[in-house]
């Protein structure tokens, strides 16, 4: 049962409900990043260790410190169990994007430790993945869909996969086209966007598949 | 003067959207109708000009290595009211933009003009940089979302236009219409933009 359920939310999370193309989020990198092949496998595996990361992270934090529920840390050992739990739903915004930003910053310290390339070819695009909306969104939708901890693991690490599958189909596409005679006025991003709405084309067959 | 031109480079020089492409999540998943456009344009606005003004009013006493946490903290304290207030007040729009609320934290707009215009300038000039870049991005949503609802619903701000004979283009309010929608739409921008050098 517990597996089955795992089974249904990766399959939901890279084909069906693909984070790029049928939810929108994190767009800026995958009309950023696409370009060339080599670094759009680089940014898809940071995306996917750090939403990983994320989805754990802030499951626990919201669990233990946020939820106005019983197992909350601060009114078991601050309020020693008296009265009703406090319900600090409201600083989830704000929690989980200091924690995804601290985050972040470690995973570029170790990316610069241990692949100097790697950080070279990634950019500006690392820094940027705090503000990449597939990371909040992720920790989000995980509480909102009342995972527990290990289906949020799995949720994180399919919808990064999601999105890298996405990255890596589109920067192949975009190599292609560097070569092809693309009207000036719609080269460049005009045609990726293009390029895109006929990938969620196709990913829209998927929304059929059922499972179980 | 510059106050004038602050707040008008947002609306069509450096649109958010149409030029400098930036805060497209958003754009692309609540376009599917006015309605939607208009309440996200608002509340986009409101923590915009917020952040631009408490950005450049701590500008001074922030120390450079950590002022991206520190406008982060900003701009999510803002979207934490924007949030709150609209499941109050507004709470059909709240559940119809659902997690596109807490996610306008990581729109690259507002953390954009917060460190290249608001970390720099006065607070007169960061609200208008803050309300002209937000003006911007709630006419392209809208603009976006029109062509959207009327191919793919028939209706404008939920007024049917067509009569019972239109077939609507469901494609249109699906993902793939708003990838279409916004890639014609910014190769037209180029377009006009390239008459204009072209003519000079």
């Amino acid at each position: 049962m517990e597996l089955h359920s795992l089974l249904i939310i990766t399959v939901g999370a890279i084909f069906i409900s693909n984070f790029v193309l049928a939810r929108f989020l994190g767009i800026c990198p995958y009309i950023g990043v696409s370009k060339q092949l080599d670094s759009a496998i680089g940014m898809g595996m940071a995306v996917i260790f750090v939403m990983s990361m994320a989805s754990a992270v802030t499951w626990v934090i919201y669990t233990y410190f946020l939820a106005p529920v019983s197992s909350n840390l601060f009114f078991k050992i601050l309020m020693k169990s008296h009265g009703s739990p406090p319900d600090l739903t409201y600083l989830r915004t704000i929690s989980f994007i200091l924690v995804i930003a601290a985050l972040v910053q470690f995973v570029e310290m170790v990316i610069q430790k241990i692949s100097p390339g790697l950080y070279r070819a990634l950019g500006i695009y690392l820094p940027l993945i705090t503000t990449n909306c597939a990371v909040l969104g992720v920790s989000i939708l995980n509480i909102d869909a009342g995972y527990d901890f290990i289906q949020s693991l799995v949720n994180g690490f399919a919808s990064g996969l999601g999105f890298t599958l996405a990255l890596v189909l589109m920067a192949g596409i975009r190599e292609k086209l560097e070569l092809a005679n693309v009207p000036k006025t719609i080269k460049g991003a005009p045609i990726a966007f293009i390029m895109a709405g006929c990938m969620s084309l196709a990913f829209l067959g998927f929304a059929g598949l059922k499972i179980g | 003067m510059s106050i004038v031109k602050e707040f008008t480079k947002g609306i069509y020089e450096s649109n958010p959207i149409f030029r400098i492409m930036l805060g497209l999540c958003p754009t692309l998943a609540v376009s599917s109708s006015v309605n939607n456009a208009i309440g996200m344009g608002a509340a986009v606005i409101f923590v915009l000009v917020s952040s631009n003004f408490i950005v450049s009013l701590i500008r001074k006493f922030v120390p450079s290595k950590i002022r991206i946490p520190i406008f982060i903290s900003v701009i999510a304290t803002f979207v934490t009211i924007v949030d709150l207030v609209m499941a109050a007040f507004f709470p059909a729009l709240h559940k119809a933009l659902g997690i596109f609320i807490p996610l306008i934290v990581v729109n690259c707009i507002i953390l954009g003009r917060a460190e290249a215009f608001a970390s720099k300038n006065n607070i007169i000039l960061s609200i208008a940089d803050g309300f002209g870049m937000g003006v911007g991005f709630l006419l392209a949503l809208v603009i976006i979302a029109t062509f959207r609802e009327i191919l793919g619903n028939g209706t404008w701000l939920g007024i049917p236009i067509f009569g019972n004979s239109f077939k609507p283009v469901l494609l249109m309010i699906l993902p793939p219409g708003a990838f279409f929608t916004i890639g014609f739409l910014i190769g037209f921008f180029n377009w006009i933009e390239h008459r204009r050098l072209a003519h000079r």
